[in-house]
């Protein structure tokens, strides 16, 4: 991030704070008595004010100062964190955001507001002592120690605007202390930066002050910097300690340490000296490697990319894999040996690296979890029901551009069942149920589709009210018999569910209609269940990616399509029986079994000779299974998605095309409007006779 | 394989002249205005969309990208022949719902870029017409021959959605197109 202006820089580091500080004080909600949560969101709002003012956020600094200033004393255990503080502290934190982000949409009143909202709950209504927190306030440990710090910044530490000098100075400042340079991290000449931090410091300090006061030295950088505090006690065995300093200092110069154990120099003379074992000098610096290792790799954590960047580099690879299926197909009319092995090889790098980099545009379900917390929580209080969030499934991943599109319909649906699933208090007292309503929030991994659902324990859908109003609209049939599934589908239609509802609080967002484009344009599915008085669950079955999907090759006529894989249940053979009766009863025996087949030849008008043996391609989508009829499956098919253009907006059968090793372009099949097109059809069949 | 004709940024020359690029389609010389054509190609496999209006019943792959392909010819009631040793698509990029879109245009000859000057331009006439006078913009003379200059935008416009019985929809628009499939 070298280069780019500090002021985003600030603004990026802060959205990641502000949200860290929103997930803690959440925490801290369920679990007040936690030290460890007071003590990140106190380091958190400390970062953000003392950034905020190295980067001339001004009013950042001076509004959040007075907020960290109420948390010291909550993280001195003056004041108890309760719900009406947190509740205040989240409004602050938007407040800091809104300062931060669009500083002329903050007004000043409403930062005094809190401020002195905040003063009346921490001092009890008395007047308000401004000042900065004392750094060694904490009494009670006053005991002179000795301590052994060690510390290493980051490399880029002062081109982020930090400075060791001051921190060694204020270190000083605190008692009697030796400081030595470690210059061990020096590169060579020419490959020196003269921007960068290369070097670690050992300081001994002997001071009264308690190791809080020393840390707190370091809170600016805390994060990203190496950092050891070692109270040295005083031990009485002189013997031991020679060799105890000699392990414990050898950071100092690690090399030579290892040099001199590989030339057995070092181990034999502790060993000589009785001083301590061979073995405990090569485990102690075994321990040592290890750490370094360990936090050589803490380093390299992770680094932040561009979104588009990502996007680019799937682009890339989606050529590349388009490429490569049409050197395979080369390679297979080849009788050169060599060409046939470098294109295998390349195909296997291709779809590793298409694994790869599908993996990194992958992020966990659990960054989106976090903003619904803080929605339950506002809309808890909004409504005056009493909410628990149960996640699960933090962990499963789904891609970037899913995440960010799901937001929006899951805040609506989340919304939705606070508001309208969920009772007030008395009426859950009524129905004999537990004052706290429970919104349950699950992801998981199914195949190679992702399944999101949201659960109330709240009253649940009302059937008849339902089925009325769509009779009224004319959307069904008054006599027609649905399925609850079916019925419940009715809610996603435009314009239907307000009117049937209770309050008007969902209609600040998105409508179910809209909910329900936006998870189609995902090319995923909703499920709706619901048992009277049992509440509901809407289930958002999704694809795992975008971009590239497996696909199952088939020919039909003249023409060659593509199945996605993970609708593919199985490919049989369609018995000569069964293909002679033209038409007429259009049904398969899987496994004792009636599945409907579809012949794709009669849908996409066909006009070559079929084949002489017909197959069959069982897909499904969501319980419902349908048999296509193909005139050969070819094989898999590593399938680029690309979608179609407005000009094909009408085409309901295929959601996009793809283009094969040859060069020629090639549909994919919609499966969902296949099943349901089949469905239909069997309906037909059906009522025919 | 391909002549990317070069397209000056403005179309209208000082001159009030119009550069465009002129096609044949059954006889009749037709003409696209030359800024939105983008390149030309050879005849190249086309997939059918057996599900689309006969009128863009086509997709091809040009470097890459999958592209609709239109046969103007329905559009004017004419009907589809298969493809001749003369067919080029003219690949255009046209405004359809403010989104550009890349679109493939099948013609049974490209001749030229070429100017057609104002003086040459007349209004479309309202009679006497064999084609659909919504999808005309204007009509040059060329030499001794007349040019009809297509309204694309307008005819890529009205696929989407209810269109109009025009003057010169013939049946053949309803007729399933039975192009070249995958060659």
């Amino acid at each position: 991030m070298a280069g780019s202006d500090p002021a985003d820089t600030f603004r990026q580091e802060a959205q990641e704070l502000l949200e860290l500080l929103e997930q803690t004080l959440l925490d801290l909600e369920h679990d007040p008595g936690s030290g460890e949560l007071i003590a990140s969101a106190f380091r958190a709002l400390h970062t953000i004010k003392g950034s905020g003012s190295m980067f001339g956020f001004q009013r950042v600094a001076d509004f959040t100062h007075h907020v960290e200033t109420a948390f010291d004393r909550v993280r001195k255990g003056e004041v108890a964190p309760s719900h009406e503080l947190i509740a205040l502290a989240l409004t602050a934190r938007d407040h800091i955001r809104r300062l931060i982000e669009e500083p002329e949409q903050a007004g000043e009143a409403e930062g005094v507001a809190i401020l002195g909202e905040l003063k009346l709950l921490v001092d009890g209504g008395a007047a308000p002592e401004a000042g900065a927190p004392a750094p060694a306030a904490a009494a009670g440990d006053d005991e002179t120690a000795t301590w052994r710090i060690r510390f290493r910044l980051p490399r880029d530490a002062m081109t982020s605007g930090n400075n060791p000098l001051p921190m060694l100075a204020e270190l000083r400042g605190l008692g009697t202390a030796t400081v030595v340079a470690q210059t061990d991290g020096l590169p060579a000449f020419d490959e020196l930066v003269p921007t960068d931090c290369y070097f670690g410091w050992d300081v001994v300090l002997t001071t009264d002050q308690p190791r809080g006061a020393i840390e707190s030295v370091f809170l600016f950088v805390l994060d990203e910097m190496e950092l050891q505090i070692d109270r040295i006690e005083t031990e009485p065995d002189g013997d031991e300690r020679l060799g105890e300093i000699l392990v414990e200092r050898g950071d100092a110069t690690p090399e030579a340490v290892e040099g001199a154990l590989a030339r057995q120099q070092l181990g034999e003379l502790l060993v000589e000296a009785g001083a301590v074992t061979g073995e405990k000098v090569a485990a102690a610096l075994g321990e040592q490697k290890l750490r370094r290792e360990a936090r050589a790799a803490k380093a390299a954590d992770s680094i932040r990319v561009p979104a588009e960047r990502l996007d680019e580099l799937m682009d890339r690879v989606g050529e590349l894999v388009i490429a490569q299926s049409r050197l395979k197909q080369v390679a297979a009319a080849s009788d050169d040996l060599q060409v046939k092995s470098v294109a295998e090889e390349i195909e296997r790098l291709a779809l590793e690296l298409r694994d790869s980099t599908m993996g990194v545009r992958m992020v966990p379900f659990g960054s989106l979890f976090g903003r619904f917390r803080r929605l339950i929580h506002d809309l808890s209080r909004e409504l005056g029901k009493d909410i628990q969030l149960v996640t699960s499934g933090e962990e499963t991943e789904l891609d970037k551009t899913v995440i960010e599109r799901l937001n929006d319909p899951l805040v609506h649906l989340i919304r939705n069942a606070v508001d309208h699933g969920l009772e007030d208090p008395a009426g859950r007292a009524a129905a004999g149920k537990p004052a706290q309503g429970r919104i349950s929030l699950s992801a998981r991994h199914a195949g190679a589709e992702v399944l999101i659902s949201i659960r109330d324990d709240g009253r649940g859908l009302d059937r008849e009210r339902i089925r009325a109003r769509a009779e009224a609209n004319g959307l069904i049939a008054p006599d027609a018999r649905l399925t609850d599934g079916e019925l419940f589908q009715m809610i996603f239609q435009p314009g239907f569910s307000t009117a049937a509802q209770v309050t008007n609080l969902s209609g600040r967002g998105v409508g179910m209609d809209v909910v329900k484009r936006t998870i189609e344009a995902l090319r995923g599915t909703i499920d709706v269940a619901s048992r009277p008085g049992d509440g509901a669950e809407v289930t958002l079955r999704l694809p795992l990616t975008l971009a590239i999907i497996d696909g199952l090759l088939v020919r039909v006529g003249n023409g060659r399509y593509v199945i996605p894989l993970s609708a593919v249940e199985e490919c049989v053979e369609l018995p000569p029986e069964e293909d002679a009766r033209a038409r007429g009863r259009s049904f398969l025996n899987i496994r004792d079994e009636l599945v409907p087949f579809l012949r794709l030849r009669e849908l996409f008008k066909a006009t070559t000779p079929p084949d002489r043996f017909q197959k069959v391609v069982i897909v499904s989508s969501g319980e419902v299974r349908v048999g296509l009829v193909v005139d050969q499956v070819i094989g898999d098919h590593q399938t680029v998605i690309k979608s179609l253009s407005r000009l094909h907006a009408d085409v309901e059968t295929f959601s996009g095309a793809t283009i094969l090793g040859d060069g020629t372009v090639a549909l994919i099949l919609e499966v969902a409007h296949l099943v349901e097109y089949g469905q239909v059809q069997e309906e037909r069949l059906k009522a025919a006779g | 394989m391909t002549s990317t004709p070069t397209t000056t940024a403005a179309t209208t020359s000082p001159g009030g002249a119009i550069e465009v690029l002129t096609i044949d389609l059954e006889g009749e010389t037709f003409a696209l205005e030359a800024a939105c054509v983008r390149e030309i190609l050879d005849l190249v496999p086309i997939t059918e969309v057996p599900d689309a209006q006969p009128f863009v019943n086509g997709l091809i792959n040009v470097r890459g990208k999958v592209v609709p392909l239109a046969d103007l010819r329905l559009k004017f009631g004419m009907e589809p022949t298969p493809p001749t040793i003369d067919t080029r698509i003219v690949v255009i990029e046209v405004e359809i719902d403010g989104e550009p879109t890349t679109v493939g245009i099948r013609a049974d000859k490209v001749y030229e870029v070429t100017q057609l000057v104002a003086a040459s331009l007349s209004e479309t006439p309202k009679l006497g017409m064999r084609w659909r006078p919504e999808f005309i913009r204007c009509i040059g003379r060329r030499h001794s021959d007349f040019v009809i200059v297509l309204d694309i935008g307008r005819i890529f416009s009205c696929v989407l959605g209810a269109e109009a019985p025009g003057v010169g929809a013939a049946p053949a628009e309803r007729q399933v197109a039975q192009l070249a499939t995958t060659a």
